[in-house]
């Protein structure tokens, strides 16, 4: 199979034009976890109705109204990025269980999916309180020198890194 | 002052497609999506996230400061809600690490048919209901704890904003100049 990778510091250098060309042309920002709570408020439709999604005190807010705008675009946008960057290197196919994870848990998918489901949760949750994720905070924030981005990054690194190390701990 | 708008309506809603479709297949080609890649960068093994996540906040950093000096566009800085964030940024953490991605990462991993990362996009819907439903109690009792309001590093370290890039400039430089080093061994 062909290295589908390229050189790390190039595609920083890109994305880093890709924050450039968004802040000049439509203005906007890089960010995800807008988009990903708006897609949060249409799942919500079948439990709380759309008359109670909104009502919700957030998903009421102009920004963050269920519905296709910038950032649920953008969400789009990606998902078709990743997808037709796989399938022009032949890495697109069905997996679900990573190295590292079977190499300390084991190959169980059923233990991988319910873990990624609830890390999952934790990092939507997360990202609204802070009100940014790893594009909104960790790259558009701090390349704007943003208090905030910094903080968030230093704090995410260091529960990551704190996680890693126990989840990952080798029994003696 | 009012930021320039070049696009409105149907172009706007295109660059977001335009955007997000660069944005998408950048992260699959550096590596990224791939959930060792996250979990070896907790665990400073490899060091592909910080090479990227640096070079690009680096050349985004200079490039919207020109344009900013030019004109060209304004900045859009989040608020500091210390203890939302630190809090928000906490549970972040630990969700990145379980599952080897953040919701950009998760979300493209997921479009190259990784199914954890799918499973991970459902929790995400599930942690956003959460969120949603908090709201109100959060917006009470946590998000106004510790507001500094729209802060950026040079009010707060009380330096020139030339001296701050500055700062970054050299920081990227320095965390280059030990990466190669590192990787050398």
């Amino acid at each position: 199979m062909k290295n589908p990778r390229w050189n790390p510091y190039l595609v920083g250098a890109l994305i880093g034009l890709v924050c450039i060309l968004a802040f000049a042309l439509p203005g906007k920002a890089p960010g995800m976890s807008t988009g990903l709570s708006q897609a949060a408020g249409a799942c919500a439709i079948p439990f709380l109705g759309s008359e109670g999604v909104a009502a919700n005190a957030y998903w009421s807010k102009p920004s963050h109204r269920p519905g296709w705008d910038y950032s649920t675009l953008f969400l789009v946008g990606t998902a078709a990025g990743a997808l037709l960057s796989a399938a022009a290197s032949g890495a697109l196919r069905l997996t679900s269980v990573s190295e590292e994870w079977s190499s300390r848990f084991g190959s169980s998918r059923a233990l991988r999916l319910t873990g990624a489901f609830l890390g999952g949760a934790l990092l939507l949750f997360g990202a609204r309180l802070a009100d940014g994720c790893t594009s909104g905070h960790g790259i558009s924030g701090t390349l704007q020198l943003a208090a905030s981005g910094w903080v968030f990054f230093a704090v995410m690194f260091l529960a990551g890194s704190v996680t890693a190390a126990l989840l990952y701990r080798r029994r003696a | 002052m009012t930021p320039p708008a070049f696009l409105t309506g149907e172009p706007l809603l295109w660059s977001a497609v335009l955007l997000g479709l660069a944005f998408g297949f950048l992260l699959h080609r550096g590596g990224v999506t791939d959930p060792d890649v996250i979990v070896r960068f907790f665990r400073l093994r490899d060091f592909t996230v910080v090479k990227v996540m640096v070079t690009a906040l680096t050349v985004g950093g200079v490039g919207v400061l020109l344009l900013r000096e030019t004109g060209l566009a304004t900045l859009q800085i989040k608020e500091l809600n210390l203890l939302a964030v630190c809090f928000g940024a906490g549970l972040f953490g630990i969700g990145m690490a379980v599952c080897g991605s953040c919701p950009g990462t998760g979300l493209a991993a997921a479009a190259t048919g990784r199914l954890d990362a799918m499973a991970a996009l459902a929790g995400m819907m599930a942690g956003g209901i959460a969120y949603a439903l908090a709201f109100p109690w959060l917006a009470a009792e946590v998000i106004p704890v510790g507001a500094f309001g729209k802060v950026r590093l040079p009010d707060l370290l009380g330096l020139p904003e030339w001296a701050c890039y500055l700062g970054l400039v050299a920081m990227t430089a320095g965390i280059f100049r030990l990466i190669a080093r590192g990787e050398r061994r």
